[in-house]
């Protein structure tokens, strides 16, 4: 028995994707198998690890906990997403250069979108506050004190004080 | 892990909704926020044949006021609750300070309180205020609209008194929360708490205590109200700090006297105890503290 496959029209980064997908596939799988935007990062397929984390419409999601079913009204920012229209780094991503705010990368493109939209709501966060914007993603290799640093270099280089 | 696959319906609106429900109450689950069916989905705990996806419905989402009550549809975001300065949420407090501590920002994006009360998790935030608040919860139906007070609606380990049928349409939540508080603890931020505990204290004009609330998490297969510990409170003089700061002991002690806990993977029973004990004792200050404050 085959399984019925939906048609989902996709917003993704500004660009429409029309997909056909099972109803349980995860917005996760669909954005990189289906759309083939594979900066988006599976980890743990339960919502525990942070690295799967997108914006709709402005907000941090689980990618692994929506199904793409479900995700046709909103539109969707990935990490590929999150670059100056010139292609050159977006302030998130700046900041994690500059401050070693990476090892492996594996967990890094949830990190950059969780940043972003934490400092779209607190844009000039204490080092208490930066830590708790990350509370929700883990990270393996760097031991979370560069991690801090960028998002507190990145509230600099957003003009958050301004 | 992926979930296993599943016929899928998307309703347009909650009279779509009561109808597939009507029709596949018997094998389907309800798609609300998704952050804890779609987990146990993903790990194959849960294996619905069908969901119904009510996170498109928008006479669902809304928040407003009617009369002296917040009328709040099931898949209002918890997101929402955060931003105490929205107008609709002014005297509600209580409910952004519950709504900052379930899980992450990515969690409070797309959960929703309707979601959570019919998951009923035992140290959830929204079942431990609903109960404390005296909320109604209203079970939707082709057979009409029911409206289950919320100390009847949490009959069990993760079971609630919503039959097949039924939707959880929306929450009926007093408009004052003055007197409210949640307090709990777990080991990170964000995660479950190991034991919860929400209380709200009514008082008089001469702030003496007329109705007092105490719901506990984490302590019992589901969320729970202790009764012989509230009736410890009422007629207490929130002016007399000494007396009210005994009166609050006494029933810290007798909830974590009288709950019945076993050691398990995250604290032993003598730990959930003390916890206990604190947490009344730290949300119950709390809720005095904020009528004395109102009061001046």
């Amino acid at each position: 028995m085959t399984e019925t496959r939906y048609d989902v029209r996709l917003h993704v980064n500004g660009t429409v994707h029309d997909v056909q997908v099972p109803a349980r596939r995860l917005l996760s799988d669909a954005l990189r198998h289906d759309v083939g935007l594979t900066g988006t990062h599976v980890g743990c397929e339960h919502g525990v690890c942070g690295a799967c984390t997108v914006l709709m419409d402005g907000r941090p999601v689980r990618s692994c906990l929506v199904l793409a079913v479900s995700a046709v009204d909103a539109e969707i920012t990935t990490v590929e997403g999150l670059a100056d229209a010139d292609g050159s780094l977006g302030p998130v991503q700046q900041a994690f250069k500059e401050c070693h705010g990476l090892q492996c990368g594996f967990c890094t493109p949830g990190f950059l979108t969780t940043i972003t939209a934490g400092l779209e709501e607190n844009p000039s966060p204490t080092p208490e506050e930066a830590r708790e914007m990350v509370a929700g993603n883990l990270c393996r290799c760097t031991g979370y004190q560069n991690i801090v640093a960028s998002v507190l270099r990145a509230a600099e280089l957003r003009g958050g004080d301004a | 892990m992926k979930a296993a696959s599943f016929a899928y319906h998307r309703a347009e609106s909650k009279e779509e909704a009561v109808s597939l429900l009507s029709e596949h109450g018997d094998d389907a689950k309800v798609l609300a926020g998704g952050q804890s069916l779609i987990p146990m989905m993903n790990l194959r705990l849960a294996r619905p044949s069908r969901l119904i996806d009510i996170g498109h419905c928008p006479e669902l989402a809304q928040l407003e006021r009617v009369g002296g009550t917040l009328a709040c549809g099931a898949t209002v975001r918890h997101v929402r609750f955060e931003r105490a300065d929205a107008p609709e949420l002014a005297a509600c407090r209580a409910l952004s300070d519950a709504a900052r501590l379930i899980g992450h920002a990515p969690i409070r994006s797309r959960g929703t309180i309707g979601g959570s009360l019919a998951h009923g998790d035992s140290s959830s935030e929204w079942c431990l205020m609903m109960l404390v608040l005296d909320a109604v919860i209203q079970a939707e139906s082709g057979r009409g609209v029911r409206r289950i007070p919320a100390h009847d609606f949490f009959q069990g380990f993760f079971t609630t008194a919503l039959a097949e049928d039924e939707l959880l349409s929306a929450i009926e939540l007093p408009l004052t929360t003055v007197g409210s508080a949640l307090a709990e603890h777990s080991r990170r931020r964000g995660d479950f708490a190991i034991v919860a505990a929400a209380t709200r204290l009514v008082a008089d004009q001469r702030l003496r205590v007329t109705t007092a609330r105490i719901a506990m998490g984490g302590v019992a297969s589901q969320p729970i109200r202790m009764p012989s510990a509230e009736d410890v409170l009422h007629g207490v003089d929130l002016t007399d700090r000494r007396s009210t700061m005994e009166a609050v002991s006494e029933a810290a002690h007798m909830c974590a006297a009288s709950i019945q806990v076993s050691d398990d993977i995250h604290a032993s029973s003598q730990y959930r105890r003390r916890l206990a004990s604190t947490l009344v004792r730290q949300a119950l200050s709390r809720s005095a503290q904020d009528w004395r404050t109102a009061g001046d």
